[in-house]
């Protein structure tokens, strides 16, 4: 934890505050992650992790506090700047997210289509995202026809086709199976290992958490309420944190 | 004395729901107004998805032809079958050809077709869009960095605005291929004699009003059903919601575009 302090994160959450009426749902959240580290954030339905993530990537704006996003206050940015810096973040919904009326090819090339100079080589960017999930063989699939696990596969691939430097993932294996649900974390461990990336994954999944996390923040009560890795966390003798690990 | 206090609390809760009703129509109506602004100035700016456009422009005509052309059909068909007898009564049936065509063209076609496209177009868009909504599509494309309102909604809404004319003018000659075909099986009238009398009868300020009128009822269909998709809330239950009142609001709004049309036709052309 010492070195981490010493390291500029890639993103950074100061003091962040939003309300819903008289609802206060986020009162004061803090939170780095670090270039090419697992941060796990997990909370109870409805502590305010959606919305957290939500006021991060511009779905929702916030009451107040500061998201530096690779030294790039957002608050700050026009639209357009905000809008170029949003590449360099990938978005596992959890849900997947998939456009219903693309085929899995459209569906990869739509984050590239801002961008004229992927215009050429888009094929072989489709592919390689396919190929990191293991699912050539359905480029020319339409998502109905895709399975749970394969949907949230795909979606995975979209997510990085950018070479995102930040991805963050929302209940990546809520609705799987559990053989599933091991394969998604593998392939997300992989593809952190492949392209360096830095992961914010959102889960409820203790076991998700155990096997990809290099650091935790506990969301409680609107705050980051304890940070630690697994081992420090899942062995705490806090009521609220065990709670958890039960 | 009892029984006035006792209803009285009766009428206080029913006006107080009726000022609520009032109240939440009117900021509906607002919205979408600000909806209906947003839309003008993203017309504008760039970048301009002419793909979409197209594509959009493509489903809504192609989907819409056959239902049109069956509508037209069977409103010529029928109009004109159910206006003989009365015209013959009066010997005037060789005005057939020019009440029906001014009828159909002025006012008929644009109506029925419209209404036809509100329920299929605007609760198609109401749907389809909510769909999106409810399942974070929309989301998911603007943390893509594509602007959706651009994407999704400009290009429907324009789309519509554009197609629905070509699918009024469609259904008006079918209709009018369908009084002709009734014309000649009832009253033995040839199918030239039958153009030839609804070509004089017809004038530009016929076609006009009806023609200008019909962007509107295009752009009202594809605004509401934009509006009620894109807010869509409330799960899987908002999208069934957002699909029937955008047919409900757009009919309503066709009739009273329709009523703004009539009102200013009268104005400049003297119906």
């Amino acid at each position: 934890m010492e070195n981490l302090n010493k390291i500029e994160p890639i993103l950074k959450i100061q003091n962040l505050k939003k309300s819903f009426g008289d609802n206060h749902v986020l009162r004061g959240f803090n939170m780095n992650l670090y270039e090419a580290e697992n941060l796990v954030l997990m909370g109870k339905s409805g502590s305010g992790k959606s919305v957290m993530i939500k006021c991060l990537v511009g779905l929702m704006q916030a009451d107040s506090g500061s998201i530096e996003i690779m030294g790039k206050d957002i608050t700050k940015l026009t639209q357009k700047e905000f809008n170029n810096l949003r590449t360099e973040i990938g978005f596992l919904f959890q849900g997947s997210a998939l456009y219903d009326s693309m085929t899995v090819r459209e569906n990869l090339e739509f984050p590239l289509r801002k961008f004229p100079e992927y215009a050429s080589k888009s094929e072989t960017l489709v592919l390689e995202a396919l190929e990191s999930v293991g699912l050539k063989s359905a480029i020319d699939l339409m998502p109905e026809e895709l399975s749970g696990g394969m949907k949230r596969r795909i979606a995975l691939a979209r997510a990085i086709i950018l070479r995102p430097k930040i991805i963050i993932y929302d209940e990546p294996t809520t609705g799987l199976d559990p053989i599933t649900a091991k394969e998604i974390i593998q392939l997300m461990k992989g593809i952190q290992k492949r392209f360096k990336t830095s992961s914010l994954i959102i889960t409820h999944d203790v076991d998700c958490a155990r096997v990809i996390s290099n650091r935790m923040i506990l969301l409680i009560d609107g705050i980051n309420y304890i940070e630690g890795t697994f081992k420090e966390l899942s062995t705490s003798t806090d009521k609220k944190v065990q709670e958890f690990f039960k | 004395m009892i029984g006035v206090f006792s209803i009285s609390p009766l009428i206080m809760a029913i006006s107080l729901k009726i000022v609520q009703n009032i109240k939440s129509f009117l900021a509906e109506i607002g919205e979408l107004s600000f909806f209906a602004l947003r839309y003008f100035k993203e017309l504008f700016t760039k970048p301009f998805e002419f793909k979409e456009l197209l594509l959009q422009g493509y489903k809504m005509g192609n989907k819409s032809l056959l239902l049109v052309g069956v509508t037209g059909f069977i409103l010529g068909l029928v109009f004109t079958l159910q206006s003989r007898p009365t015209l013959m009564e009066f010997g005037a049936e060789s005005w057939m050809p020019s009440m029906v065509s001014i009828s159909i063209v002025r006012e008929l076609g644009p109506v029925i077709i419209a209404l036809i496209c509100a329920g299929k177009i605007s609760s198609g868009i109401g749907a389809e869009l909510g769909s999106m909504r409810v399942t974070e599509q929309i989301d998911a494309m603007e943390v893509s960095g594509t602007n959706p309102f651009k994407y999704l909604v400009v290009t429907r809404i324009l789309a519509a605005t554009l197609i629905l004319p070509l699918l009024i003018i469609f259904g008006d000659a079918i209709a009018l291929l369908g009084s002709a075909l009734i014309e000649n099986l009832k009253g033995d009238v040839s199918f030239q004699l039958y153009y030839n009398k609804v070509f004089n009868a017809l004038k530009f300020s016929d076609l006009i009003p009806a023609t200008v009128k019909s962007f509107f009822f295009g752009f009202a269909i594809g605004l509401v059903g934009c509006f009620k998709g894109y807010n869509c809330k409330k799960g899987t239950v908002g999208v069934g919601e957002a699909s029937n009142s955008a047919v409900v609001y757009a009919s309503m709004l066709l009739f009273i575009i329709d009523f703004i049309a009539v009102f200013i036709s009268d104005i400049f052309f003297e119906i």
